[in-house]
């Protein structure tokens, strides 16, 4: 009984409480060791991304720094002139202006990826298909109605959405994305266009917290030294307690 | 060398009773010898208070209590001050170490009876820092200015409205404003860095003192001044210090490897300890589309949810929340039964007790998830439960089959 208690207390953490999307996404198989990933990932976001999006808690020296480039690499490939190598990732884009043409201000993206998560990223970033009916001329499965256009479409192209018409619980009829049919190809294969949004989403899960690597290395140290101590520190009290049992 | 401490020492006492003390709570402080597994929280509650107040010192230095930067600068510690990460995390997870430790020294209490005369002050000091404790967190929470942050705090200063007529502006005075602003920001600075802390912390030393006074329980539930030897020490105790203090160190270091783990490997917890939608800075346009509470707060959201409202006011669910956590201050006197421990007390006591912690983490994982007529019909089971616990606990003594308890310790 005692035992049962100890193990239902220690099991609450583990429920899991992830509610359930929408739309099954990806998995975006990422790897933040994978350096020329991340450096891809940046210089997909710089050229594509960033005309509307901030990271403004990243600064482009510990970037570089972090994904393997140095500060040469960074100031000549990924900044803007003006910009200084110390410099937060900024944008020019006055948010007034960005809301009266997207409806919302493109929001900063430096902790995106721990808000949506990044399986959301990836299968966001694979989601847009043609969508007449809405201003851009473009809509996103897994972010419907989202404001915002398929900045990577000169990647991947132009996709149709096969839709089906699906009755929830309620008797509501509304449709659903179940695949796609490219329209227009783009300049990447489907598997090309995979690895670049895999390179972005992991970029972006990099600047969601840029000390995550460094964090787990000093945990196994912080937890060896631990292990170690609980060796003397149990040997000490075995010491004590002999005069007691 | 030597003779200078003692004179050193000599020159203290003298004026300071730090000898005195010193023996009064640790070398001459004697402790049942047959402590478990269940008395290493309350040490372990000490530090995890030290941990915070020293990180969160640390965390002031950098954070900005400003509706304009407070996001802001929490990134800032975590990508910009030296170590700033290790010490953030190191509090958001004492946080939820400081409940998943306060819950389980509370269970040892019920479990053993320790609320029981001559402790029950001991114990209502101890449901007094729970209350502050439960405020010190809710107050920090809206700190990180995200969006569960935000609405968290929305949603729990909105119930406040659900007092009869004086809600309103009892909620408005609580804010500082009509809805959480800077202003509401500003304030639960001032409370979780200054107020609350202070409060917490002379209510430790009190529960402290109260419990030195009378000495502590054990899993046998018996008195052990009342077999003294004839130095006038009890048979059964032993002094603290070296005793405990050397186990409790083993305690510490399991509890911060445990501790370690979650810091360095999962510091959101899944969710459970920092949830997504806190980075996503406070907006006040935009409702997330499922408010849950952290963790810790999730049995008593359940129960204020369970309760249906009377007349379109939700008064009745803060009602029931607020007896939630106030009935806990009346065990000692609604326990009718002599036997302290549950090692002698009847089978009926110990399925109520196990079917109480079973209903607590339900309660607990339904407060987490959106409300589902299935869930809230649950949650009202639960909620009842919770309730008619504490008052079986003055019935079951008519009838409960009690084992003797012994003389002294087992051990």
């Amino acid at each position: 009984m005692k035992k049962l208690i100890i193990a239902l207390l220690f099991a609450l953490p583990g429920l899991s409480m992830a509610a359930a999307p929408g739309v099954p996404l990806e998995k975006a198989g990422i790897d933040l060791r994978d350096q020329s990933s991340l450096q891809r990932g940046a210089q997909l976001f710089v050229n594509y991304c960033m005309g509307c999006h901030s990271v403004q808690y990243q600064r482009y020296n510990r970037m570089g720094r972090d994904i393997g480039l140095s500060d040469d690499q960074v100031r000549d490939n990924l900044m803007f002139v003006g910009d200084r190598i110390g410099d937060t990732m900024t944008i020019a884009m006055p948010k007034a202006d960005a809301a009266s043409w997207f409806g919302t201000p493109p929001p900063d993206l430096s902790v995106v990826s721990r808000s949506r998560g990044v399986d959301w990223l990836y299968s966001y970033l694979k989601g847009f298909y043609i969508d007449e009916s809405r201003p851009f001329g473009m809509n996103n499965a897994v972010f419907p109605d989202v404001g915002m256009p398929h900045a990577l479409w000169e990647l991947e192209g132009l996709k149709r959405g096969i839709t089906e018409t699906v009755i929830d619980a309620d008797g509501n009829e509304s449709s659903k994305v179940v695949g796609y049919e490219m329209v227009k190809p783009g300049k990447l294969s489907a598997v090309e266009y995979d690895q670049a949004a895999r390179d972005l989403t992991n970029f972006l899960a990099y600047t969601g917290e840029p000390v995550k690597l460094q964090r787990q290395q000093l945990g196994i140290w912080v937890l060896l030294f631990l292990g170690v101590l609980f060796i003397f520190a149990y040997l000490l009290k075995k010491e004590y307690w002999r005069d007691i049992h | 060398m030597n003779s200078m401490m003692t004179q050193l020492l000599g020159w203290v006492d003298a004026r300071f009773p730090l000898s005195k003390m010193w023996k009064e709570h640790l070398s001459e402080y004697y402790a049942p010898k047959n402590f478990n597994f269940w008395y290493f929280f309350g040490s372990l509650a000490l530090l995890v208070l030290v941990i915070q107040i020293v990180t969160g010192i640390f965390l002031t230095m950098s954070y900005k209590p400003d509706g304009d930067l407070a996001f802001g600068s929490v990134e800032f510690i975590m990508r910009d001050v030296e170590w700033g990460w290790l010490i953030r995390y190191m509090h958001t997870t004492g946080a939820s170490a400081f409940f998943a430790v306060v819950y389980l020294h509370m269970f040892r209490g019920m479990m053993y009876g320790s609320y029981k005369a001559p402790r029950e002050l001991i114990w209502i000091f101890g449901c007094l820092i729970f209350l502050v404790l439960m405020a010190e967190a809710f107050f920090g929470y809206l700190l990180p200015w995200g969006q569960m942050s935000y609405w968290g705090a929305q949603v729990i200063v909105n119930l406040f409205q659900a007092v009869p007529f004086v809600g309103e502006p009892l909620s408005v005075w609580i804010r500082g404003d009509y809805v959480i602003s800077d202003a509401s920001l500003n304030r639960f600075f001032a409370l979780h860095v200054i107020a609350l802390p202070i409060v917490l912390l002379g209510l430790v030393v009190a529960h402290i003192i109260a419990l030195h006074e009378v000495g502590s329980n054990n899993p046998d539930g018996v008195e052990i001044k009342k077999h003294k030897g004839p130095d006038g020490k009890p048979l059964d105790g032993i002094p603290f210090h070296p005793y405990y203090t050397v186990k409790d160190i083993v305690g510490v270091v399991v509890f911060l490897m445990i501790f370690s783990v979650v810091m360095f490997f999962a510091p959101e917890m899944g969710g459970f300890f920092i949830e997504a939608p806190n980075f996503i800075p406070a907006d006040p346009l935009k409702t997330p589309e499922h408010i849950a509470p952290v963790w810790y707060f999730t049995p008593y959201y359940a129960i204020l949810r369970a309760v249906p409202s009377i007349a379109g006011s939700a008064f009745p669910g803060v009602a029931a929340m607020g007896a939630a956590v106030i009935i806990l201050f009346f065990l000692p006197w609604l326990d009718r039964s002599p036997v302290k421990s549950i090692r002698y007390r009847g089978l009926c006591f110990k399925v109520l007790l196990f079917l109480f912690v079973a209903n607590f983490i339900m309660l607990g994982y339904l407060g987490a998830m959106p409300s589902t007529p299935g869930k809230t019909l649950l949650a009202q089971i639960g909620t009842v439960y919770y309730f008619a616990y504490f008052f079986a606990l003055a019935i079951i003594p008519k009838f409960e089959k009690t084992k003797p308890v012994p003389e002294r310790v087992t051990s």
